[in-house]
């Protein structure tokens, strides 16, 4: 098996109010087959064993789908290949000699918590203020026997693909969370489900978004470049009429 | 009042605020250069369009009150987001990669303050000031200084550039976006700013290249 050496510049802070700095360090011989995560594995079992303390990063399925992963490398969220989270990304993407940068996901509303990993309870606030149906969905066999035209639900369940991995506010030059609530709304304000709340549920995201301290969209696309599933900024155009709407024609 | 209130300390609602502000600023610019265009026909038929637009007496003097009111807005709104978003991220990447394609967007603030400074002098330029001689007179004399058509130049480029994003941009914050129409809107946009740019600064250009524009 091919392996290569890297020069890997981290992001080191002991705790939320430490000053941080980088460390740089050899990642020895790394095998292409390895995942991003798993090639820290490696330094941290070399660190543990020289008494060192290791790199605190985030990490929960490693298959892609529970959000826990992501860092900034070289500059990108989730690193280089498109469309992949940080647990995805595999090593033979990088070549012998280079040098990677792995910083945290930084925003105000993101608190950093040490090294690595971030606090992203925001998005778990945001949820609490509309991210979900309060009326009675009935059992999986019932959401049948409401008719949703095909293409409506494509598009609610490409929405439905965000894992709340906070990349898209890591991306936005202004720290912006447009995208993950623009997926949110849309994906529960395309669904007859989540359609009875959607102006309750446009304003109250918008609101608690604004005061939690995320920025303001500048429409810089950096976001949907960035998200690990492919997330439009369609779903931005759609939490900004839905906004509109509920401002202007809903009782709330 | 509590509307107009929640709307502008909404992020939304400034989105919406910019690109209504930006759409009635582009109007205006479209309008500017339809009527700035008699030039290219020389002196006469400009100057009879200057006199035209002055016979218009208090529906002009509405107009400009009512222009003056967008840029402020414009402005504003663009102050508030700037210094919001400033501290939406209080720490710095080490690295930062930007997009391919964005330099357009992530200029928007310092464009931005060009067009205001350039707007500034134009209207010392042709707006405020004794008025001794023609509209065409005027125009000959600021742009045939070296300097005057150098800030120009540099100034409409800043213009394009800023409307490059703008255009397509405020479609995006008004919520329009669909795979229908999204390819027009993309290169419509920046089509039309190139083409606004290069005919404003055709103005320039000719004053400085053709003793003979204008006289
Ligand atoms: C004729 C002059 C101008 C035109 C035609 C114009 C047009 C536009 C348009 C169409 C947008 C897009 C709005 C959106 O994103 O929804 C925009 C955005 C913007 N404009 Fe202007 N503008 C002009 C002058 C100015 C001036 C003088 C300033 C500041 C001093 C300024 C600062 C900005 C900023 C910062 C944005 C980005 C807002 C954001 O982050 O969403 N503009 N402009
Ligand atoms: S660890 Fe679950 S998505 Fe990466």
């Amino acid at each position: 098996m091919k392996t290569i050496n890297l020069t890997l510049k981290i992001w080191r802070q002991a705790g939320p109010d430490a000053q941080g700095s980088f460390q740089t360090f050899e990642s020895g011989p790394i095998s292409i087959a390895m995942s991003f995560l798993e090639m820290l594995d490696v330094l941290n079992e070399r660190l543990i064993n020289s008494g060192d303390e290791p790199v605190a990063f985030d990490h929960d399925c490693r298959e892609g789908i529970c959000g826990m992963c992501g860092s900034v490398v070289n500059g990108e969220p989730h690193g280089p290949e498109k469309q992949t989270t940080l647990c995805q990304l595999h090593m033979r993407y990088f070549k012998d000699g280079d040098t990677i940068v792995i910083e945290p996901f930084r925003a105000k509303a993101f608190k950093l918590l040490k090294d690595l990993v971030i606090d992203r309870s925001a998005f778990d606030t945001l949820i609490t203020e509309g991210g979900y149906v309060s009326v009675n969905t009935g059992a999986a066999p019932d959401a049948n026997s409401i008719p949703v035209p095909a293409p409506k639900a494509e598009q609610a369940l490409d929405a439905a693909e965000c894992i709340g991995c906070g990349a898209c506010v890591a991306a936005c030059p202004n720290a912006s969370a447009m995208l993950f609530v623009g997926a949110k709304i849309s994906h529960l304000a395309l669904l007859p489900q989540g359609n009875l709340e959607r102006a309750k549920r446009a304003l109250g995201m918008v609101k608690k978004m604004d005061e939690l301290g995320f920025g303001n969209c500048g429409n810089e696309r950096l976001c949907e470049e960035a998200c690990p599933k492919g997330i439009s900024i369609r779903n931005i155009a759609r939490l900004n009429r839905e906004y509109m709407r509920a401002t202007f024609c809903s009782d709330e | 009042m509590s509307l107009i209130r929640r709307i502008i300390r909404s992020s939304i609602g400034k989105k919406y605020i910019m690109a209504v502000s930006g759409a009635c600023l582009s109007l205006f610019l479209l309008t500017h250069l339809a009527g700035n265009s008699a030039i290219f026909w020389g002196k006469d038929v400009y100057n009879a369009y200057a006199a035209h637009l002055h016979s218009l007496g208090i529906l002009i003097y509405i107009l400009e009150v009512l222009l003056a009111l967008v840029f402020f807005v414009h402005i504003l709104v663009a102050v508030m987001l700037y210094f919001e978003n400033l501290g939406a991220r209080p720490n710095r990447y080490e690295v930062k990669k930007n997009g391919a394609n964005n330099w357009n967007s992530r200029t928007m603030p310092y464009t931005g303050l060009i067009i205001f400074i350039f707007v500034l002098v134009h209207l010392v330029n042709f707006h405020f000031g004794e008025r001794t001689v023609t509209t065409a007179e005027m125009v000959r004399e600021v742009l045939s200084r070296p300097g005057y058509a150098a800030f120009y130049l540099f100034s409409l480029a800043a213009l394009a550039l800023h409307v490059s994003h703008g255009f397509w941009s405020m479609f995006q914050s008004m919520g329009l976006n669909h795979p229908k129409y999204n390819n027009f809107l993309r290169y419509g946009g920046l089509v039309t700013a190139l083409v606004i740019g290069a005919v404003y600064m055709l103005i320039p250009m000719l004053v400085t290249l053709n003793d003979k524009f204008l006289r």
